[in-house]
């Protein structure tokens, strides 16, 4: 029945004919005249689109024969990533907006990557993962030189382009792999063409590609080279763009393909996972102490949390993808705090990323020092913030899953994190007094580095318990795993 | 009122926050009233807090004026007291406004200093209050941002050292204490206290990589709990991150750090360690007990040869907490009454001696020993109280102190003879440095020009020191005071603990035996 799968997928339907029409709107009415009025519709749309999915969608229903799920994990990490990228959308307009480059295809393109986004966490079948994929990363793509001008920002682009047109080769290449071995893209049919207990060597061949494909969208150590590089490059609401949504999709993505279609042989992925958990966040925590420049820092620092993240898909248990839900959200919602605060560092109008130069700014902006510091020592884990729940997490599903060497790496890679959060806080607080940053002008960014900070530092309090994101996370993680 | 806990706990807390969101500037009145709101609200917290100590009975070894409410992850909000943590509650809230108003004279981002202490009262009370495995965390963890600030900020030469060392060092230790909680909250199901108290966890022998590890799965977890204790307590060789933090810390942090943070290492050895691996406490028990006796040795002598002044009493310090563990470790009556006896006795002597320093620290910005001399001409008043401190701190009968080291001295005496002898040549050399830090500062004639000018304590300092000093003397002449509060929850936890140890398994009673 055409007409209800359509009714399936119709949240992806109208963001997409929201897209092409914004697009048809901006071109017959000069161009970029209505870019800022068509980010804040954007976002509005987004948030709409986001409250419509989390309060109608109920239950688990597929379309076009097992192609697209619709079910609780996919909604959970739909929201997520929607809100997301309203909020972000919302942080860039003022920024942009300043700076010249708020162009009509700025909020297009987002919308269109969104959509990529929310075919990848419904995808039921090899063919509709990558369609997803592909949609995801070729708005990333531009979005990523949208400052044409700037040597860097084209830089970044293309340096991702290349490097995700090589993970692509290697998702499609492990695909077909999969493909010639079970005889089929769809996930329920790898699932029991895989059997229980071990896979064939052919289709553990196609496992291995995918997966390496899969970890270099979440930036996973040893697939991770770009990410420093892009974050940089790339401005700013565009960084922090890249640090969320994305970052959603792709684990959802990860968590999908892994217990959806190989669900039966975890034994066989479990150490890759392990392994790529383990030196994402080494390699995160350490490559992050040299760094003076503050996005590239978040670069190595969003490493390291991806690391965390697949701490949980390690498992392979229901626990394990709960784990994974809840400690997305918390990152994302950490992150678009770190960045609203990152966007408002300006000195005579310019960005500034230096860390250096935030040298005492807890006595020139006492209330935004004060959230940073939430949120950098959420970043780092310490208790009672809302990031240390997020570890806790992660930690009980990979020990219960007996991967208690992996809990331990992991605690000690979070205390050689902790070194390089606690350096901002030194530059911050301790620092010397140098010349100062502008004072913050932009309400939004305030509003969102407040809303952030407020919700890491205090919704673990009795009461709040997690905003309900907790027991969201776990009917969600249900639903993957059986 | 059935949570009056709570309430004790947060008032600071919200104080903290009236701070934070209502006073604005730097100008002096702000300042002033940040001083006021600071001093009323620890003044108030202590007094609320009598009325735990009026409504707790002794008799009872269990938990008393529980609460408990629902939380995350199965996990609940539990707060309760029992004889063990009721008199550390006591000493939390009594030092706070001493601390504070000797943090009179600070200028320099007033509202913040403010803020940060008493958030620290906050997280300080709840850790000894907490009744669940990971809310304990939580506080015990949490209260590593405001120490880390007051160091960081406030400190002194070579504070970003001293803060970060401070930071990642007691990181370090507790991330393994992480681990060991998620692996409890796994085997028992539960993060309840009372609960995990009960449970019994695995004590069959296995071995990892071809090491016999006896005790199993409790010696593990004892030392996972066991690397966050003694680094916070701190042990000798863990303790280096301690001289360091209250060098460059400011007289009242350095205050905090003495005579309450120190505590947390060794009640969380009698509420975690003993009850809940009695095995593992078993077999670690001579390990421990030597490490006290070196500490003992090791950082007396150490104590000896410092030119500063706080360094001095840091050593000591940590010396002092080796009588501590060596009580604890001897799990007998007189032992663990000695530990805690001694702890609450350390806050008020070693809290009281850093206010010492600060004093001079204030009229002439150095610690150096050899930058004094004299001090008793023209300060007399001082030299008497500092002098009463100093004899505390050897251990004079009469004072708290002695009753600490020789209780726990009587215990250590009953299980291991040797570590005892050890222990106790301890006492003489505190006697050494303690004398010839007082007879280099106080005696002698004033000769340095920069001392001719130096004033007498004011009247605030005096009156700072006076609870203290009545505290000493009482707990010194009526120790009974605290050792009837103690003593029935005591008694209970050496019952269960020698009971856990008769069900354990031959194999590793052979083993712990040797």
């Amino acid at each position: 029945m055409i007409s209800a799968d359509l009714k399936i997928i119709l949240p992806e339907i109208l963001l997409s004919l929201y897209a092409m029409g914004g697009l048809l709107l901006a071109v017959y009415t000069g161009k970029d005249k209505l870019a800022g009025l068509l980010t804040y519709a954007t976002a509005a749309a987004m948030a709409v689109l986001a409250l419509w999915i989390a309060t109608a969608g109920a239950g688990n229903r597929t379309a076009f024969d097992g192609m697209f799920n619709d079910d609780g994990f996919a909604r959970f990490a739909k929201v997520t990533i929607l809100l997301s990228a309203a909020a972000i959308l919302v942080m860039s307009q003022d920024y942009m907006a300043r700076r010249g480059f708020l162009r009509f295809e700025y909020p297009m393109l987002v919308s269109l990557a969104t959509v990529g986004m929310m075919m990848m966490v419904s995808a039921g079948d090899l063919m509709a993962l990558y369609m997803g994929l592909e949609l995801q990363s070729l708005a990333l793509y531009v979005v990523a030189s949208l400052r044409r001008d700037s040597a860097k920002s084209t830089e970044a682009g293309v340096k991702y382009f290349v490097l995700g047109a090589l993970s692509s080769g290697l998702l499609l290449y492990g695909a077909s792999l999969v493909y010639g071995f079970a005889g089929t893209t769809a996930f329920s049919g790898i699932i029991e063409a895989a059997g229980e207990g071990r896979a064939s060597l052919g289709l553990l061949f196609g496992l291995v590609f995918v997966i390496s494909g899969l970890a270099f969208k979440v930036s996973a150590v040893p697939f991770h080279m770009w990410t420093p590089d892009v974050y940089e490059g790339a401005p700013t609401p565009i960084t922090a763009f890249f640090a969320t949504a994305p970052k959603m999709a792709a684990m959802g993505l990860f968590a999908r393909v892994l217990h959806d279609a190989f669900g039966g042989v975890t034994a066989d992925w479990i150490q890759v996972i392990a392994l790529l958990s383990v030196l994402s966040m080494f390699l995160g925590s350490i490559a992050a102490i040299g760094q003076t420049n503050i996005k590239r820092l978040m670069a190595y620092s969003s490493i390291a949390h991806m690391g965390y993240a697949l701490m949980g898909l390690a498992a392979g248990t229901v626990f394990g993808v709960q784990a994974v839900l809840i400690y997305m959200a918390i990152y994302i919602t950490m992150n678009i705090g770190t960045f609203a605060f990152i966007m408002s560092m300006e000195k005579d109008g310019q960005p500034v990323t230096d860390i250096k130069s935030l040298n005492l700014y807890a006595r020139a902006e006492p209330g935004k020092a004060l959230a940073m510091l939430v949120l950098l020592f959420s970043l780092a884990g310490v208790p009672p913030l809302v990031g240390f729940f997020g570890k806790l997490y992660v930690l009980r599903a990979a020990y219960e899953a007996g991967l208690a060497w992996l809990a331990i790496a992991g605690v000690i890679a979070s205390v050689i994190g902790a070194f390089y959060y606690l350096r901002i806080v030194f530059y911050m607080y301790f620092g010397e007094e140098g010349e100062a940053l502008d004072k913050g002008r932009s309400p939004v960014l305030w509003g969102a580095l407040m809303v952030s900070a407020a919700i890491i530092g205090l919704a673990w309090l009795p009461g709040l318990n997690l905003l309900g994101v907790e027991s969201a996370a776990a009917a969600a993680a249900a639903t993957l795993v059986n | 009122m059935d949570n009056l806990l709570s309430i004790v706990t947060f008032i600071p807390a919200l104080a903290a926050a009236i701070l934070a969101v209502f006073l604005r500037g730097e100008d002096a009145p702000a300042q002033r009233n940040a001083k006021w709101l600071a001093l009323i609200a620890t003044t108030a917290t202590f007094l609320i807090s009598l009325f735990i100590l009026a409504q707790f009975d002794p008799a009872d070894t269990g938990f008393q004026m529980v609460e408990n409410r629902e939380w995350l992850l199965g996990m609940s909000y539990k707060m309760g007291v029992d004889g063990i943590s009721v008199l550390f509650v006591m000493l939390t809230t009594f030092m706070m406004p001493l601390v504070i108003w000797a943090s009179w004279g600070v200028s320099t981002r007033v509202k913040e200093y403010m803020i940060a202490f008493l958030l620290l009262e906050t997280l300080m009370l709840g850790v000894f209050m907490a009744l669940d495995l990971v809310l304990f965390y939580l506080f015990f963890e949490a209260g590593l941002i405001p120490m880390f600030l007051i160091i960081g900020i406030w400190g002194g030469k070579n504070r970003i050292y001293a803060s970060f060392k401070f930071f990642l060092y007691t990181f370090l230790g507790s991330v393994l204490m992480l681990v060991a909680v998620v692996a409890m909250f796994s085997d028992a199901g539960t993060t309840d206290i009372v609960k995990l108290m009960s449970h019994e966890f695995a004590s069959e022998n296995f071995s990892v990589l071809g090491i016999q590890i006896v005790g199993g799965m409790q010696t593990i977890m004892f030392l996972a709990f066991f690397a966050s204790f003694a680094v916070k307590m701190p042990m000798w060789p863990v303790h280096t991150w301690l001289p360091d933090a209250h060098v460059q810390a400011p007289t009242a942090g350095s205050v905090v750090l003495a005579a309450i943070l120190l505590k947390m290492g060794g009640y969380g050895f009698l509420r975690f360690s003993m009850p809940m691996f009695p095995v593992g406490f078993e077999v670690m028990t001579p390990l421990v007990l030597w490490m006290s006796a070196i500490a003992i040795v090791y950082t007396s002598l150490v104590a000896l040869v410092q030119e500063d002044m706080k360094k001095l009493i840091a050593y000591s310090s940590v010396a002092h907490m080796g009588y501590v563990t060596m009580g604890i470790f001897a799990a007998n009556q007189q032992g663990i009454d000695g530990a805690i006896f001694q702890m609450i006795s350390h806050g008020f002597i070693s809290g009281a001696l850093f206010l010492c320093v600060g004093v001079i620290y204030d009229r002439m910005h150095t610690r150096d020993i050899d930058a004094y001399g004299g001090l008793a001409v023209r300060m007399p008043a001082y030299a008497l109280i500092f002098m009463f401190f100093t004899m505390a701190n050897v251990g004079l009968p009469g004072t708290s102190g002695f009753v600490g080291e020789f209780l726990t001295l009587m215990g250590i005496f009953q299980v291991n003879t040797w570590v005892a002898a050890v222990a106790t040549s301890g006492v003489i050399l505190s006697a050494a440095y303690s004398l010839w830090l007082y007879r280099r500062v106080v005696f002698g004639d004033l000769i340095k020009e920069s001392l001719k000018a130096i004033t007498d304590m004011t009247a605030r300092e005096k009156a700072i020191f006076a609870p203290l000093v009545a505290m000493t003397l009482l707990l010194g002449v009526y120790p009974s005071l605290v050792t009837d509060i103690i003593g029935p929850s005591v008694e209970a936890l050496i019952h269960n603990y020698d009971l856990a140890l008769a069900d354990a398994p031959s194999a590793v009673k052979a083993a712990a035996s040797h």
